[in-house]
């Protein structure tokens, strides 16, 4: 076990070196720079802007520079915002965002895991329909309508909710609801279609010929077995919040990490895009140790492998 | 555990859009009809737009700005008084092309990275997945983001780009695929009687594999034309002001997001015609399944 998280552990740095390699040869290639302007500067302003962001150095050189700032925690001053560093404007959205993430994730799984035993358990009928009915629409509908419907009858036909705040608990109803709703759909689906299959086990059937009501037999016998393969999607699913976070911080104007994200690509900010995409990629790696790790207290199986 | 396998497949990190477990049961042929007729009725409309519509892609008329619909402008007009239907059905195109480009572009790359890799085996296919692995761990939006970046904020640049993220899922289904097709005894056979790696490829393995590639196929052109509509929504997708394909969906939304409070209908259309489009390529994705019976059973 030591040893295979050992190995997922570097294959995580792996990944992150990767994405910052990555990250930094596409943004020196991709055309434009961040110091361009409609009317040209005098090249000795633009020399001295360039000296002092150390643009001038060579390609390669440039790279170790940040690569051994990114080492040390250092992300770099912004472009942008000349009176912040990278970091700051990271430590100063990230909470937001993990809030926003955080609630999105709670109201997914309060959903999806009543939802899902519900469908199970009434398999084939109105109301199973029902919950897939509502599951499919959840899974195709974009963050950016679902927003805009919210914001436009919650907000704007009915006067329940401001939209466009980011200052007390109500005004993150809107935002984590449409943020929530796609990981939602995907995990009641999930879990429906898992409870179903697992129904049809032997030791399910053996709960059955001793008596034991239906009920208790899914709620106790098929759902912790189901369980399991809803740990593998948190990978994914976190995924699915990191993105989807950029479109709902836009939309309801949340001073999070993706909107940051949003205007630094506008501006080419390159400290604070690697930094971003850089901290997104930690979050996902963590995300994917965790699955690994959860995995192996849940199946001893994996656990000697 | 294969159906779990299938079924669980991370779908995408662009959105969670893609193969939803367990919901083929609810949707039967009428459903799938239904998508099947919307698609065609889409597509035919990106097509046809020139000779159906009586106004042209950029026809301004000053007098008729943002009006709601009506028997003249079934979708009403927009903040410049061009007809709403035209301009969704112009945009059709574009986030057509980009469904059916990426999800083609992400097939060949995909396929044959996975038909590479399953079927040599040994250290090159542990190399080539380990690779795969990498990418799957990517924040692929952000690196789609950055990507359409560099190769150009036009469509072919993002058709790319998308196709360049999305690759790794047929990568990992085919090479699945293969490593069950060639244990099936016919391959053997095929071996035995001397035949060549290029057919034996070609002929016993590939018509082999077909169905799952399908499935994914069809599951990979919604979350394509997601990720452009978004990306246009939040002002980072196709920006191409001489474009002669259109203003993507994305955009067309993002114009009636601003109107929103006065002029819900500017984007009520478009959004319709994205969430309209993303559901019936997902409910056709399930049938599919359903039909070709990717189960791995």
């Amino acid at each position: 076990m030591a040893a295979f998280l050992l190995k997922r552990f570097l294959h995580g740095i792996i990944v992150l070196w990767v994405v910052a390699t990555l990250t930094f040869i596409l943004l020196r290639l991709a055309p434009g720079g961040p110091f361009d302007r409609e009317r040209r500067l005098p090249p000795e302003v633009m020399a001295n802007i360039e000296a002092k962001f150390h643009l001038d150095e060579s390609f390669f050189q440039q790279y170790l520079r940040y690569v051994a700032g990114m080492l040390r925690g250092d992300f770099g001053p912004s472009y942008k915002y000349l009176d912040r560093g990278v970091k700051e404007i990271i430590a100063d959205s990230l909470p937001t965002s993990a809030i926003l993430g955080g609630l999105a994730m709670a109201f997914a799984l309060a959903i999806s895991l009543p939802a899902g035993i519900i469908a199970a358990y009434y398999r084939d009928t109105v109301i199973d329909r029902f919950c897939m009915f509502f599951a499919t629409l959840g899974i195709s509908v974009p963050h950016f309508i679902i927003g805009a419907l919210l914001i436009w009858v919650v907000a704007l036909q009915f006067g329940w909710l401001q939209a466009g705040r980011w200052d007390q608990w109500s005004s993150a109803v809107l935002p984590t609801i449409t943020l929530g709703a796609a990981p939602a759909a995907y995990l009641a689906a999930l879990l429906r279609s898992t409870l179903i299959e697992t129904l049809g086990e032997d030791f399910i059937r053996t709960a059955r010929a001793k008596g034991v009501a239906e009920r208790a037999v899914l709620l106790k016998h098929a759902l912790r077995h189901s369980l399991i393969p809803l740990l593998t999607v948190i990978g994914p699913l976190t995924a699915a919040l990191l993105t989807g976070s950029f479109v709902v911080e836009y939309v309801f104007a949340i001073p999070g990490m993706g909107r940051f994200f949003i205007t630094a690509v506008t501006d080419r900010d390159y400290p604070l895009i690697m930094g971003v995409t850089l901290v997104y990629t930690v979050i996902l790696v963590c995300a994917n140790l965790l699955v690994d790790l959860l995995y192996g207290c849940v199946d001893p199986r994996i656990r000697t492998e | 555990m294969a159906v779990l396998i299938l079924a669980s497949e991370p779908s995408d990190n662009i959105g969670m859009i893609g193969s939803m477990p367990g919901t083929s049961r609810t949707f039967r042929e009428p459903t799938a009809l239904l998508s099947l007729g919307f698609v065609l009725v889409v597509c035919a409309s990106a097509l046809l737009v020139p000779w159906l519509s009586p106004y042209m892609a950029g026809g301004l008329e000053e007098k008729r700005i943002l009006e709601a619909p009506s028997w003249l402008h079934w979708m009403g007009t927009d903040g410049l008084g061009r007809d709403l239907l035209t301009r969704v059905c112009y945009g059709a195109r574009v986030s057509m092309t980009v469904g059916l480009g990426t999800a083609i572009i992400a097939l060949i790359i995909g396929t044959t990275y996975g038909l590479i890799s399953g079927f040599k085996g040994g250290n090159l296919d542990n190399l080539m997945m380990r690779i795969v692995d990498i990418f799957y761990g990517l924040p692929d939006m952000l690196i789609f983001i950055l990507l359409s970046l560099l190769l150009g904020r036009n469509i072919f640049g993002l058709l790319l780009a998308l196709g360049l993220v999305s690759w790794v899922r047929f990568a990992r289904i085919a090479r699945g695929q293969v490593l069950q097709a060639k244990e099936f005894l016919f391959v053997e056979g095929a071996r035995a009687m001397g035949a060549s790696r290029r057919r034996i490829i070609w002929r016993h393995i590939l018509p082999n594999i077909l169905g799952p590639i399908l499935v994914t196929l069809t599951f990979s052109i919604p979350s394509a034309i997601l990720a452009e509509s978004t990306l246009s929504f939040i002002g980072l997708g196709i920006n191409d002001p001489y474009s002669t394909w259109g203003t993507s969906w994305g955009t067309l939304a993002q114009d009636g997001w601003r109107a929103m409070r006065t002029y819900p209908h500017v984007i009520f259309f478009p959004a319709g015609a994205i969430f309209l489009t993303i559901l019936s390529f997902n409910t056709l994705g399930n049938a599919l399944r359903d039909l070709l019976d990717v189960k791995g059973r």
